[in-house]
């Protein structure tokens, strides 16, 4: 992978069998920027981050086409590394997804996928990890616990430390606050804030409000389409297309 | 008003005679167990347990004979029912014609009456491939028995696992290989250790398979997979048939309580297992 992480997609369709499900999108996302996708439900926006780091891979039928570059590569050239680009692409899921094993095991897992076995090693990523995800202080007497029995939020940010005890280097959040509570949310969003100067982040939002909290710049979906695309501030304040103006000031989705 | 009347006491009535329905079933289930136990429990003693086979009869042969039909059984069914459910659910995809068939053809091997397995044992094991009657042959075809219930427990079990946590793996750069032995098999490890125990309970249940593959030797210790020999609800049958109805009484007592043991430990390991696993998943 190149060295620099700014993700550009140009003319990219993409269908679930005879189902268009993105048309033409066109966008540019910069490095150590928050980036939100906002839309109501089924325009696309969780489809369209899946495909940076080729989740769509594992559905049957789904065909892309366009160019997905990043780093200036395009990421569906043939004899792309599909394991690194996920190495260096981390996700978040909607729902707190931890594996039912140790704390300590979960953050090791990527670690140890790609090959380091050195107790030392291991043991200063799991810390720095979980430092960074802001939940060290919660878990340090008991990483060897069971995952499970953290709460959602700390579940949530478990799998945060997850990806990026990966070493990432682009970040992408699937509604990741959709399923918790007020507190743990603010949590998060704060925790977003400070990731953004170590990593570039996209984040699927239903939430306008965390959009305009967390995010430099947003994309408004709208059945398969990007409406549009600014800076978070002139998208909300001063919105360009008719329909973005609707759907902010609530009157449809 | 009548008619309303008339509906409640439908309803009372078809709740009594369900009830009567499900005391019946209670009592003929107490009934085989209480008269199993009144017949056999008195000869139960040392000499049947673990004497020689001389004078008086020994259940001793069978009781290895059974250890070695379950550790045949089972090493050759495990894998390759494991591994079979694995393919199915991991790397096909469900909805395709092919693997339909190949769910209802399992489904089917799994109602195949236990003589016709025990036909096949006898045709193969005994006759074409000259292992004469064996407890090698017994067991591979008692494997072949217990496969499809395997391959069907364990898919479920691997369906079981949220595909959210396939996802999780995948997502952090895992292959399709480590997803599979370190995120998905763990998860499904109690259902299929479950699934591996009952097997073992039909394993020692089963009498008709071997009637016509292991040769019911019930004096003599078997000497290897190669030996002829018995196994305990073959000696069962023995016992009854060749005059010696206190010993099969004594004998079905043992299996008895070592099936309902089985049984037990099965529903124990799935509920230890599945403590904290997937719970929030």
């Amino acid at each position: 992978m190149a060295e620099k992480y700014n993700i550009t997609v140009r003319g990219c369709d993409l269908f679930y069998g005879d189902f268009q499900a993105l048309k033409d999108i066109n966008i540019d996302i910069e490095e150590h920027e928050v980036t939100a996708f906002i839309g109501p439900s089924g325009c696309g926006k969780s489809t369209f981050i899946k495909t940076f780091n080729r989740m769509n891979d594992l559905i049957e039928d789904c065909r892309i086409t366009g160019e997905i570059l990043i780093g200036g590569q395009n990421i569906y050239a043939k004899g792309t590394d599909v394991t690194l680009l996920r190495k260096n692409i981390g996700m978040v899921f909607q729902k707190p997804n931890p594996f039912p094993m140790s704390i300590y095991d979960n953050i090791a897992f990527a670690p140890r996928t790609f090959g380091i076995k050195k107790k030392s090693e291991l043991d200063d990523i799991v810390e720095s990890s979980i430092k960074q995800a802001g939940l060290w202080d919660e878990v340090k007497d008991r990483l060897r616990k069971n995952a499970m029995g953290l709460s959602g939020g700390q579940q949530q940010r478990l799998c945060i430390a997850r990806a990026l005890a990966a070493d990432p280097k682009i970040l992408l959040m699937d509604e990741p606050t959709s399923a918790l509570d007020p507190i743990s949310t603010g949590i998060i969003e704060d925790l977003i804030n400070e990731l953004k100067t170590q990593y570039t982040i996209v984040i699927v939002t239903h939430n306008m409000q965390q959009a305009t909290r967390i995010s430099d710049k947003t994309a408004f979906f709208l059945l398969g389409e990007i409406v549009e695309t600014d800076v978070t501030e002139q998208l909300f304040g001063n919105p360009k297309d008719k329909r973005t103006e609707n759907y902010i000031t609530g009157r449809f989705g | 008003m009548e008619n309303h009347k008339r509906q409640i006491l439908k309803y009372a009535a078809a709740k009594r005679v369900a009830q009567a329905a499900l005391l019946l079933t209670l009592a003929a289930l107490t009934a085989v167990i209480i008269f199993v136990l009144i017949r056999g429990l008195p000869h139960i003693n040392m000499q049947l347990l673990f004497g020689n086979y001389g004078k008086e009869p020994s259940i001793k042969p069978a009781l290895v004979g059974t250890l070695y039909l379950i550790l045949i059984a089972i090493s050759v069914a495990a894998p390759i029912g494991i591994g079979s459910a694995i393919f199915l659910t991991e790397y096909t995809n469900s909805k395709s014609r092919i693997i339909r068939i190949i769910r209802i053809a399992t489904e089917t091997l799994a109602g195949i009456p236990s003589i016709v397995y025990g036909i096949f044992g006898y045709l193969v094991f005994v006759v074409a491939l000259g292992f004469r009657y064996s407890l090698i042959g017994g067991g591979i075809t008692l494997a072949i028995m217990i496969l499809p219930v395997i391959v069907r427990s364990t898919e479920e079990s691997l369906l079981a696992v949220p595909r959210s946590l396939r996802e999780g793996s995948f997502a952090l750069g895992s292959s399709k290989v480590r997803t599979i032995f370190s995120v998905v098999l763990p998860c499904a490890a109690s259902g299929i250790v479950t699934s591996l125990i009952l097997a073992i309970g039909r394993v020692m249940s089963e009498s008709a398979v071997l009637i016509l593959t292991i040769g019911m030797v019930v004096n003599k210790m078997p000497e290897g997979i190669f030996s002829p020999g018995t196994s305990l609800a073959l000696n069962v049958y023995y016992f009854g048939s060749h005059g010696y109805p206190e010993q099969a009484a004594a004998t079905g007592v043992v299996l008895l309580i070592l099936v309902v043991s089985i049984n037990i430990l099965a529903t124990v390991l799935g509920k230890v297992f599945g403590k904290g696993e997937l719970a929030n998943g």
